[in-house]
């Protein structure tokens, strides 16, 4: 069949990609490698207010203080808020269609003080409460990456 | 324009590739360095405007990233997205509204993390141009190779800029790059795209800078050495290459024409005691310099041959090192402020250039500088 | 002090889900020159112009240098402005600094997308950080997925209420020439559209947009030599609380139903323009409302009403046309989702409708108009704008 000719010409870039190579940080990376290697947690600590941030992460925006303490924190946590993700996206980090119904829930990991956004393993909205507690779940191969947990499980 | 002073500057480090530390670690740096130049607390800073472009953070509202670490919280922060110099126009806006008494501006960049040419092409059309791969450094060759052939500027006559401004970054501890070079030495590095040799461009690079602005009230009461914003304007000329002769730089004329009236300056050659000016390729020092009326269409090459640029020379440009020393672009043009409040203060150290009383700071948006912004900053209100 | 100002002129494309027939440029040009036109004015005239979109949904870097064919900043100066979601309301703003600052009389403010040359979801989950947000998060529909289940558990409200926001946004639209959506859907046809993240359904979200628009921001010296009624910028303000995605979620553990930063920008606002009862005060709203969920939690946020009391008052139809306080009479951004152009187009309507120019949708006599913008992580603009000149510039 032959091509449609249009009058009106659209320009696709075709696969552009422009490629970055960000930094995680000196805490980011403590973060991701505490994942990798020992499957544990780790956040950072405010000198002022006390709050531990989970992913840690350099400074402390109410208190404009620089975080250097870094503490453990829980493999398991409280669901602050969720929700069942069932349409159709290009994951832009694949270029892939992302497999979807999933769960995805914002979640505050026990001695922490903000809340870190995973999947949880569960669809059905009716089966999955606000307070509910959930405990990481971690894939065999980690590579440093955010995806080392491979979700949190309902317990 | 009511009197708004710079009370607060610092800049990072300027380095090749900052590796432990992401955009936001470089802001928090220049942001705190900042404050204590300024001495000045977080809770002192009335509003916050930060200086950021998604293409070169590679995420979109890359502000975001960054709103913790420039003190942003609980305050109105907002974000312009283009050069220090006019993210800093728009922190003094916010000042002279009447609605704050202080703005914090910071600008970052991380150039070690992404592939410029690629976002530099994404600058041009994308129907008409940049399937020709057209990008910053080949336009700038076009500008360059215009310019040149129009007023007879010599490859040597640029080359001299490289040498002087590499030269001149010995003595700031922040450059990224001094280099002992020899006209010789420029004239054999490769082309890159000619007549730009590698010699005549800038490094990549990371940092980040902050500035902190007040009213005159607020001045007086956080600094004995306040630098005065006396005079401010910027204009943008044709975007696509064609429609202007690129040696024509009638909208940096516009723009420092509209600076010298704001700051009642007349002949810039003798009123100014210093320059620092975007040199991202050794060619826009002199064509800049024509554009600012230090001298006639087409002298700019001489002007750089007499040697009244060079540090101890009449009119010093680019003291610093300038951007061919340490390019981290958007942050560059505040870098070019911080360093003229820092002269006028006093306090540019082993670089310092006696008795600058007056001086002047250029950045640019968008390519060949088709869009320029003109400070010029006094330690007279 | 700084100058008072005035919105003197208002240009605006109709809104549509894909303008292939125009470039980017020459969608700008559309809402410019309708700008100028209403503004008695030509490019002559202008003496800035402030603009902005998000680079990611085009792909063009530096567009105030790229748009100056369009834009009419020929050998002017340009400034670009992006925060996302808000930068509508950022540019709106921009434009009034310039003018209050006494350096520029008449600046053109320019929000524009062109949302159809690009993956929308795909750039808007570029927005977030790489190694914290971007390997899991969804875009914005799942974002506020988040908000409204959280929303409704500590409220008790339903996704029925939610309902009523969508059905009352969609039937104003029908009003609304330059809105994109035109559909007329009852309470059933929202519940019974699919879920894209639980609890947000297709009837709850808005749309993605193609469209541009265009404000004359002028000083109080040249106000009254415009063809149309100034409608006066009362006071704009603006909060940012948050860096990451997932911190504004951890407001519902600390701040319980509130948006805090909605809040802390209202109360900025509130104080400078002497607004104690928004409720009684506002005789209209344009809200940024990206989805149905939205129009409970932000009027609760914004003061209108009580925690939790949102629903029964949108049941009631307070916010209808011919209600109290009518929101979104233009069919807001359920309807149309330019996302750059979003939310000055807030203030267009806000504008159009202090100076009874808002044709089929105007609200009678109105005096006092709020205006908002919503994006990044929860980041809230205000802008105030009124029919009676200020005795002062408030700043």
């Amino acid at each position: 069949m032959a091509e449609e000719k249009k009058d009106l010409i659209t320009l696709e870039s075709g696969e552009m990609a422009q490629p970055f190579n960000w930094t995680a940080g000196v805490y980011g990376s403590k973060f991701l490698t505490e994942l990798r290697d020992n499957k544990k947690f780790v956040g950072v600590k405010c000198p002022k207010c006390g709050k531990v941030y989970v992913p840690p992460r350099r400074v402390c925006g109410p208190c404009f203080e620089e975080l250097t303490e870094l503490v453990p924190v829980s493999d398991e946590g409280e669901l602050i808020t969720f929700t069942v993700v069932s349409f159709g996206f290009v994951d832009p980090a694949t270029g892939a269609q992302k497999a979807v119904p999933y769960g995805y829930a914002a979640i505050m990991l026990d001695g922490s003080d903000t809340v870190l956004l995973h999947y949880v393993n569960e669809t059905d909205p009716a089966k999955i409460k606000i307070g509910a507690r959930v405990k990481a779940v971690f894939e065999e191969q980690r590579t440093g990456s955010l995806l080392d947990i491979k979700h949190f499980e309902l317990i | 324009m009511e009197a708004v002073a710079i009370v607060g500057a610092a800049m990072t480090r300027i380095e090749r590739e900052r590796k432990a530390d992401g955009y936001a670690d470089l802001v928090y740096e220049a942001t705190r360095a900042a404050l204590d130049d300024a001495g000045m607390s977080i809770d002192q800073i009335d509003n916050v405007v930060t200086v950021s472009n998604d293409f070169f953070d590679g995420r979109t509202i890359s502000s975001m990233a960054i709103m913790d670490a420039c003190g942003s919280y609980d305050k109105n922060v907002t974000t312009v997205e283009g050069d220090g110099t006019f993210g800093a126009f728009f922190g003094l806006m916010r000042v002279l509204s009447g609605s704050y008494g202080t703005t914090l501006v910071c600008a970052h960049h991380k150039g070690s993390e992404s592939q410029m040419p690629l976002i530099t092409n994404a600058m041009f059309d994308p129907i008409y141009a940049r399937m020709l791969g057209i990008e910053a450094i080949t336009s700038s060759a076009l500008q360059a190779r215009a310019y040149m052939t129009k007023y007879g500027i010599s490859e040597e006559q640029c080359a001299l800029v490289s040498v002087k401004n590499h030269g001149n970054a010995f003595k700031n501890p922040v450059a990224q790059l001094p280099l002992e070079l020899t006209v010789e030495k420029v004239m054999s590095s490769p082309y890159i795209a000619d007549p730009i040799k590698l010699l005549d461009c800038c490094p990549i690079s990371d940092g980040a800078s902050a500035i902190i602005l007040a009213t005159e009230e607020r001045a007086k009461k956080i600094t004995d050495k306040p630098v005065w914003a006396k005079g401010v304007a910027h204009c943008s000329t044709a975007y696509h290459l064609g429609d202007h002769e690129l040696h024509d730089v009638s909208a940096l004329e516009e723009a420092a024409k509209k600076a010298y009236s704001m700051a009642g300056i007349k002949d810039p050659a003798k009123e100014i005691d210093l320059v620092e000016l975007y040199d991202a390729f050794t060619y826009m020092e002199p064509l800049w310099l024509e554009g600012l009326g230090f001298c006639e269409q087409g002298g700019g090459g001489k002007l750089t041959e007499s040697g009244k640029t060079a540090a101890a020379g009449e009119l010093p440009v680019n003291v610093s090192g300038g951007c061919l020393s340490g390019n981290p672009v958007l942050a560059a043009g505040l870098n070019r402020m911080i360093e003229c409040a820092l002269q006028i203060r006093g306090d540019a150290g082993e670089h310092q250039v006696d008795g600058v009383k007056t001086a002047l700071a250029h950045g640019i948006n968008g390519p060949c500088g088709q869009s320029h912004c003109v400070w010029v900053l006094g330690g007279e209100k | 002090m700084g100058k008072r100002v005035a919105v003197t002129g208002v240009g605006m494309t109709r809104q549509r889900s894909a303008r292939p027939d125009v470039t980017g440029q020459e969608l700008i040009n559309e809402a410019v020159r309708m700008a100028l036109a209403d503004a008695g004015m030509t490019r002559k005239d202008i003496d800035a112009v402030v603009i902005g979109n998000m680079d990611h949904f085009e792909g063009v870097n530096y567009v105030d240098t790229w748009s100056v064919d369009g834009s009419g900043a020929l050998m002017k100066p340009i400034m670009k402005l992006t925060t996302g979601g808000t930068t509508g309301s950022t540019i709106a703003m921009a434009a009034y600094y310039h003018v209050a600052s006494g350096l520029f009389d008449r600046v053109l403010a320019i929000g524009w997308e062109k949302n159809s040359e690009s993956d929308t979801t795909g750039a808007i989950i570029t927005a977030f950080d790489p190694f914290w947000d971007r390997p899991i998060f969804a875009g914005a529909v799942a974002g506020l997925a988040l908000e409204a289940t959280a929303y409704m558990h500590a409220t008790g409200a339903t996704e029925e209420d939610a309902a009523y926001v969508a059905v009352r946004e969609r039937k104003h639209a029908l009003n609304n020439p330059y809105a994109h959506l035109h559909l007329n859907m009852t309470i059933e046809d929202v519940m019974n559209s699919p879920y894209l993240s639980w609890p947000v359904k297709m009837g709850d979200m808005c749309p993605r947009t193609d469209g541009a628009c265009a404000l004359v921001f002028a000083s109080e010296d040249v106000a009254d030599d415009f063809p149309i009624k100034p409608a006066w910028v009362l006071g704009v303000a603006d909060r940012h609380l948050w860096a990451y995605t997932s911190d504004p979620y951890l407001d519902f553990k600390t701040g319980e139903a509130w948006f805090p930063a909605m809040q802390k920008s209202a109360r900025d606002v509130y104080d400078r323009v002497g607004i104690t009862d928004p409720l009684e005060q506002f005789d209209v709203a344009e809200l940024y409302l990206p989805y149905s969920f939205a129009g409970l939690r932000y009027m609760e946020s914004l003061g209108f009403c009580g925690k939790g009391e949102a629903p029964a008052l949108t049941r009631a139809g307070t916010f209808d046309m011919g209600g109290k306080c009518p929101v979104n009479p233009s069919g807001g951004v359920m309807s149309s989702n330019a996302i750059g152009a979003t939310a000055i187009i807030r203030v267009a309507e806000a504008a159009w409708q202090i100076q009874g120019r808002a044709e089929d949708r105007q609200v009678p006599d109105v005096k006092l108009a709020l205006a908002t913008g919503f994006g990044g992580c929860f980041w809230s603009d205000i802008l105030v704008l009124g029919k009676e000149k200020p005795e002062k510039a408030r700043g």
